[in-house]
């Protein structure tokens, strides 16, 4: 288990990319091996913290994230433990070919961090958008793929990340997301937290869609429905012991994700239920197949359903199908 | 090549109504990508207001220059300009960056009228246009396509490649400009990614390439109207040196500002400032 030894317990909110600034400077610091690559980003990622504490060991690439990626596997098949980071966006689309071919193909340890995920962009629009990137990452073999749920699990995963072989897409924020994680708790990539218990059933969430589940969910308990809460925070390798479970146990399962509908966590949930054949009602709440919408990214969340609301919506309307 | 005195003053008071508006829009917004709209004003008041041929009544006009924003956060500074030429309303960005609102960051062809291509992610503008190009050939049309690039954008390697193809298919009908402020968004960009010897660099990828101070209207006018013809052989690389921020003291060189906040308060206080530059040149 990871110690807890960077937090947030005190406040509602905390920016995961904070989180990762300061984990990163503290790795770094027990490590040398580790090295942060930027691509003129360092203020919005956080990594500029890095710069200034250990300068010899962080290295910005000017906005050219395919070379920052492509450099990064050269540090890794050197022995190096590369942390780089720039946007989801420009990470998981424009560096495709460097994730896959340069880094997942061969298997190399590098940290992609990805922030600005999802539709935190909010009126950045389209092009600042990341509603693809679990889809594409998770697709690539070799990849595993983390989204935590609040700054405490964002420290937890980088921790353990160090010494997790292979390459990792992590993927965060941009906000002051909310905090889900406000006492120690056991974290282990690819195997899934369960937040809330219930019978009735079952919101399989990861990224700030945990805070949304946990906030359905007591709504939901107000009326006598039992909300299981899963924290799907590794999408790759996905912990199907857990989602079997959830579906044998409850019956209804529903996703939660700030990304496309297509490809990413309920993808991923619905081909562990296909296979297994299990009689369960199943749906996804996502972005659905659309670019979207400009706005503040909570108006955006709203419109798609994509919050406590629209949980709470949905899980009413899976009951009423049972 | 001396450009009618009239003229440039005329586009002086322009820029002067133009910076303050896009001080406007970020009110209504709260923040924006203020440094890098404010060095492009010039720049794209020549163009808007003088060198492109467009029509507003018309703005999918087969003749039409094209125009393509490859630095798209620089959105804050050809909203306000397109409007004011007519494309649309003023009033239509009242909700600017909010819910719904056709008007983000970053623009959006298939929502605003006079806009060429969406852009926000940076490097692929010059591709884009190089599509234009070949686009205006094959037709045998006598249009240009003008492609505004940030300098820090120029890290890009997209760029280049399209460089490459430009003067392969030997686009004389193709003009890029670079708003060179010496800023990206960590800092200045000579010390995030050197650029320089910039101006060698387009000229051995094949560009006819000119320096210009692009801030001064005399000489980005100068600069445009200069071009070879259309038919030309090669493509044209005009370098512009700006000010990231340029016109508010504050702002002016300051890495901060490449994307900041302005309430109503501060918003006046710019404003005079701007005013104050006007009365300054005895206009
Ligand atoms: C591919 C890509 N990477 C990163 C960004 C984020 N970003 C927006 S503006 C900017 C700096 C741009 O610098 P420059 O091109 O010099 O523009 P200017 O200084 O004129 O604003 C960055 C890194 C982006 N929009 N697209």
């Amino acid at each position: 288990m990871q110690a807890f030894t960077f937090n947030v317990l005190d406040v509602d909110r905390f920016a995961t990319r904070e989180m990762y600034g300061k984990v990163l400077v503290e790795i770094g610091r027990e490590n040398p091996d580790i090295v942060v690559l930027s691509a003129d980003m360092m203020r919005s990622n956080k990594t500029g913290d890095f710069a200034k504490a250990i300068p010899e060991r962080f290295f910005n690439f000017g906005i050219a994230e395919q070379n920052m990626f492509g450099v990064a596997a050269g540090f890794a098949i050197n022995g190096k433990i590369p942390y780089a980071s720039t946007f989801a966006a420009f990470a998981s689309m424009r560096c495709a070919e460097q994730l896959r071919t340069d880094i997942a193909y061969p298997n190399l340890k590098v940290r992609i961090v990805a922030s600005h995920s999802g539709l935190s962009m909010g009126n950045g629009g389209t092009t600042h958008h990341a509603t693809e990137d679990i889809a594409i990452t998770r697709s690539m073999a070799n990849m595993t793929v983390i989204v935590p749920a609040d700054a405490n699990e964002c420290a937890k995963a980088v921790y353990a990340s160090v010494d997790y072989p292979g390459p990792i897409y992590m993927r965060i924020g941009r906000g002051a997301e909310p905090i889900v994680y406000k006492q120690d708790y056991d974290f282990a990539i690819g195997k899934a937290v369960t937040v809330r218990e219930g019978n009735d059933v079952t919101v399989i969430a990861c990224g700030i869609m945990v805070m949304a589940a946990i906030k359905a969910a007591r709504k939901l308990a107000e009326e006598g429905i039992e909300t299981r809460v899963i924290d799907m925070h590794t999408i790759k390798p996905l912990d199907e012991e857990a989602v079997l479970k959830a579906a044998r146990e409850t019956g209804i399962l529903i996703t939660a994700e700030e990304h496309s509908i297509i490809g990413g966590l309920g993808g991923a949930v619905a081909e562990v239920l296909a296979e297994a054949g299990l009689p369960v009602k199943f749906s996804r709440i996502g972005l659905p197949d659309v670019y979207s919408t400009i706005g503040p990214p909570d108006d955006l969340y709203a419109r798609y359903g994509l919050d406590a609301e629209g949980i709470y919506k949905k899980v009413k309307e899976m009951l009423g199908k049972k | 090549m001396t450009v009618d005195p009239a003229l440039i003053s005329r586009l002086e008071e322009k820029a002067v109504d133009i910076r303050k508006k896009i001080i406007d829009l970020t009110v209504i917004a709260g923040s924006g990508h203020l440094g890098g709209a404010l060095s492009m004003v010039e720049i794209l008041v020549a163009l808007y207001y003088h060198t492109l041929k467009v029509d507003p009544s018309q703005p999918k006009w087969p003749e039409r220059d094209r125009f393509i924003l490859s630095k798209g956060h620089g959105a804050l500074a050809l909203y306000p300009i397109l409007a004011d030429r007519g494309f649309y309303p003023e009033e239509l960005m009242s909700n600017f960056n909010g819910l719904d609102s056709p008007f983000g960051m970053h623009p959006d062809m298939n929502k605003i009228p006079g806009v060429e291509m969406s852009t926000g992610s940076l490097g692929h503008g010059l591709s884009v246009a190089v599509g234009c190009a070949l686009t205006a050939r094959l037709d045998c049309a006598s249009w240009r396509t003008f492609c505004l690039l940030g300098d820090g954008e120029l890290n890009e390697g997209t760029v280049w490649e399209a460089a490459m193809s430009a003067s392969k298919y030997k686009l004389g009908n193709l003009v890029a400009l670079v708003d060179r402020n010496g800023f990206s968004l960590d800092g200045p960009t000579e010390e995030i990614m050197p650029l320089e010897p910039l101006k060698e660099k387009w000229i051995a990828f094949g560009w006819d390439t000119v320096e210009i101070d692009g801030n001064n209207m005399a000489e980005v006018l100068n600069a445009l109207e200069s071009l070879p013809e259309a038919s030309g052989e090669r493509p044209q690389c005009i370098i512009a040196r700006t000010v990231k921020g340029k016109g508010v003291s504050f702002m002016e060189n300051q890495s901060e500002w490449h994307y900041g906040c302005v309430d109503e308060q501060k918003a006046e206080e710019v404003k005079a400032e701007l005013e104050l530059a006007r009365k300054g040149r005895g206009c």
